[in-house]
């Protein structure tokens, strides 16, 4: 019973989720939570497109292998980041990273 | 949707058990006040969407998530909440503060929920024929290694420029 669409829904909905993190929270950390939660969950996609779609083939897989990949230099790059604005700083409010506008 | 309770499978109860712990976790990442509850949340989150892949026939995948995410990610996460904490933890993960912003995000986020509701319902999707092995990580390897071996060397030195460049940005410069 449980087909395709129910996993493309769940993962539509974790990515939705994460939107909504992304664009409410001030925490900078937890912004770089969130984009992990949407990347999660276009895995989930992936990988249900290719149980369903093409389960003689891996490229769905494969295509999660990359994003995993890219996932996780985008978390050391943007955790390092935060950790040296915060040095400047004292703060990982986003608000108060006002240093470019005028 | 057809609620069919004669052609409910075991496999159909274990994707909605899944499905709802995944969910109720990321809800607790968005919605925790306190950003180490929002973390541990997170890694509730990654442990479900394992449960997902094993769920899909890609048990390599399953591993790599829990290995990757659930162990070195979350772990860097909460190493730079605890560099990075200088408030109560109590409120260190607010929304922010001008209602304006919230209900912006908040709308933006139902119009993408329902164009993606919408595509997903209207889609006819196709259904593989030809059935797969039952496990795909020979598939996989053949991939890796062959047709895309020049993106996979690409990604290994996509990792090592972040990792060199984490421990350039967090070591910061010298002080004059």
């Amino acid at each position: 019973m449980i087909g395709l669409p129910h996993y493309l829904l769940l993962g539509s909905i974790v990515f939705c989720i994460g939107v909504f993190g992304v664009l409410t929270r001030r925490n900078a950390v937890a912004v770089l939570m969130s984009v992990e939660l949407m990347l999660n969950a276009v895995n989930i996609n992936f990988i249900a497109a290719n149980k369903y779609i093409a389960p003689d083939t891996a490229v769905g897989q494969l295509f999660s292998v990359f994003v995993i990949v890219v996932a996780a230099a985008e978390i050391a790059v943007g955790l390092a980041l935060v950790i040296s604005v915060y040095r400047q700083r004292r703060t990982v409010d986003l608000h108060d990273f006002n240093l470019l506008k005028w | 949707m057809m609620f069919n309770l004669a052609a409910f499978s075991l496999y159909d109860l274990a994707f909605i058990i899944i499905a709802g712990i995944t969910v109720t976790a990321a809800l607790g990442v968005v919605l925790f006040k306190n950003i180490i509850y929002s973390a541990l949340s997170l890694i509730l989150a990654f442990l479900g969407a394992a449960a997902i892949y094993f769920q899909l026939n890609s048990s390599f995948l399953g591993v790599i998530q829990i290995l990757v995410y659930a162990g070195a990610i979350s772990v860097l996460i909460i190493f730079a909440i605890m560099l990075v904490m200088n408030r109560p933890a109590g409120e260190s993960n607010l929304s922010s503060p001008r209602t304006r912003e919230v209900f912006t995000g908040a709308t933006i986020t139902a119009m993408l929920f329902t164009a993606l509701i919408a595509v997903i319902g209207f889609t006819q999707w196709p259904i593989g024929a030809k059935p797969g092995p039952d496990n795909s990580l020979g598939l996989l390897a053949d991939l890796l290694l062959g047709d895309y071996v020049i993106a996979f060397e690409a990604a290994a030195i996509l990792l090592l420029v972040a990792v060199v460049g984490a421990i350039i940005l967090a070591k910061g410069g010298e002080n004059k």
